[in-house]
């Protein structure tokens, strides 16, 4: 039911990542995930310049029902973040994949990008997860 | 096993999220909680709250029952239809259920009690009826209930059940039922606006329910019924209260029925002693208008009166919709009052907030 663009990787924990011309990744949660969290509300994002680190913390997502960790999914700095959800949340339920991305990550190095899922492994997990 | 109310089927065509509550299967959201929460402070919803409990009491004794099991006074129900908001209380003074009593007529009773303790609640009053000559107590698992809430909800209703309706409800003040037909509609509600509560045959629930969406009265799910209550300052059970806790600690001090001195319900003297004593804790409101949300167990500290910091726990806690920035009930020492400043732990940091009165909302406006 969830929208998963053939595009975009994916990791277990419901973010996508898109590998852009310049060699950088935009980064935000996936359909799925705001259709389970509900009305966006509260939405914290890292800073320009943060260092980010494979499955660590990074961000944090607050909707009516309940607050959850956004967790890196590949090591890499900051670029840029995205002001309009944290001026506007609900635009992350609107358009998770466009309007609704999070951040922009220069990365470390390319190691981690093998190890993220395609668009079928993602959907075969939220399947498996939803029943 | 998921129960489900005989509305089950119009919330799956509705697109209602189903989720388990208390055993039964019941929408969460219809697609947007802030929506929804939204249409019934601008406008109407309607909300599937049958699985509540809805018990009748009937025989001669009844009254003289509830003297004894209701911690609000049942006598102040002097005029048939008039409804009552009482807590019921264990021995110890603590809160087995919150509930409203609905006074039909001499020989007849009817409460409306939560889903959650639906069977302890049955079990303590068919317990304490045993002592009394002539009661019988009847579950109507045969009833639907219909909410219909929002400064359009008579309105709607009306339109969408006819005008035999806005005769027999239109004069009714708040907190009264009358009964038209199979329909029994009480000004009653759990979102600080005006409406009705329907109490109808199940199956006449999912027609009724077809009838106000077709005059525009919007789904609502479980999920901005809370918001909805919480803005309102309402408290929820198993929550805000429990039966460690007394209606002087809940904030429902305006409950209990004292006088008079003589009516010795269950759980009066240890109230007595409690009050006498002063209670140690009660319920503050707080808002916070910075980044973050307040929620349930965040723990809360308080400037004591010498200095100390005393701490608190939220109990119910939220973004509120209608003010966009978090409020909370919060269980606090009794010295806490309104003015005064706090801090709560919100996921490891700590945020500056302010102990405000509650209802943070009423008929759709700020109270604040």
């Amino acid at each position: 039911m969830s929208e998963i663009p053939g595009e975009l990787k994916y990791t277990k924990s419901h973010e996508w990542v898109r590998i852009n011309d310049d060699g950088s990744v935009t980064i935000g949660i996936t359909d799925h995930a705001q259709d389970l969290m509900g009305d966006m509300v509260y939405i914290e994002l890292p800073e320009v310049g943060d260092n980010l680190e494979t499955g660590k913390e990074c961000a944090v997502v607050e909707s009516v029902k309940a607050a959850s960790d956004v967790y890196a999914p590949l090591d890499g700095e900051i670029l840029e973040v995205n002001e309009t959800i944290t001026e506007s949340p609900e635009v992350i339920n609107q358009n998770p994949y466009e309007d609704g991305w999070m951040f922009r990550l220069q990365l470390a190095d390319n190691a981690g990008l093998d190890s993220l899922l395609d668009a079928k492994a993602y959907e075969e997990i939220i399947n498996s997860t939803d029943q | 096993m998921s129960l489900k109310t005989p509305l089950y089927d119009k919330h799956i065509e509705m697109g209602g999220k189903m989720v388990d509550f208390a055993g039964w299967l019941m929408p969460v959201h219809f697609g947007s909680q802030i929506g929804e929460h939204n249409a019934v402070r601008q406008d109407a919803g309607m909300f599937d709250v049958s699985h509540m409990t809805v018990t009748d009491l009937k025989g001669a004794d009844v009254r003289d029952m509830l003297r004894l099991l209701l911690a609000n006074n049942v006598d102040k129900l002097q005029d048939k239809g008039k409804a009552l908001y009482s807590c019921m209380l264990n021995s110890d003074g603590g809160i087995l259920d919150d509930l409203i009593v609905y006074y039909l007529d001499d020989n007849w009773f009817r409460i409306v009690s939560n889903a959650a303790t639906r069977e302890k609640d049955i079990r303590w009053i068919e317990n304490l009826a045993k002592d009394f000559g002539d009661i019988s107590v009847l579950e109507r698992t045969d009833l639907a209930m219909i909410a219909v809430q929002g400064p359009n909800a008579k309105e709607k209703t009306y339109a969408a059940l006819g005008d035999a309706l806005r005769e027999h409800t239109e004069a009714l003040k708040p907190f009264y039922a009358a009964t038209v037909g199979d329909l029994f509609i009480a000004t009653t509600g759990y979102t600080g606006e005006t409406g009705f509560e329907i109490i109808l045959p199940g199956k006449a629930a999912a027609f009724t329910w077809q009838m106000l969406a077709d005059k525009g009265v919007k789904p609502i799910g479980l999920g901005a019924r809370d918001t909805l209550r919480l803005e309102a300052g309402m408290a929820l059970y198993g929550s805000d209260m429990d039966e460690t806790i007394s209606p002087l600690e809940a904030g429902l001090d305006w409950t209990i029925g004292w006088s008079p001195d003589d009516r010795n319900f269950v759980g009066r003297s240890s109230l007595e002693l409690q009050k006498k004593e002063g209670p140690k804790q009660g319920i503050v409101g707080i808002v916070f208008k910075g980044k973050g949300i307040l929620r349930r167990h965040q723990e809360v500290s308080f400037s004591g009166s010498d200095s100390d910091l005393v701490l608190g726990e939220i109990t119910s806690g939220g973004f509120s919709p209608t003010l966009n920035h978090s409020i909370a009930l919060v269980r606090a020492p009794a010295t806490v009052t309104p003015g005064s400043a706090c801090q709560v732990n919100i996921r490891g940091k700590m945020v500056d907030a302010e102990v405000v009165k509650y209802p943070f909302v009423r008929n759709g406006k700020s109270c604040l």
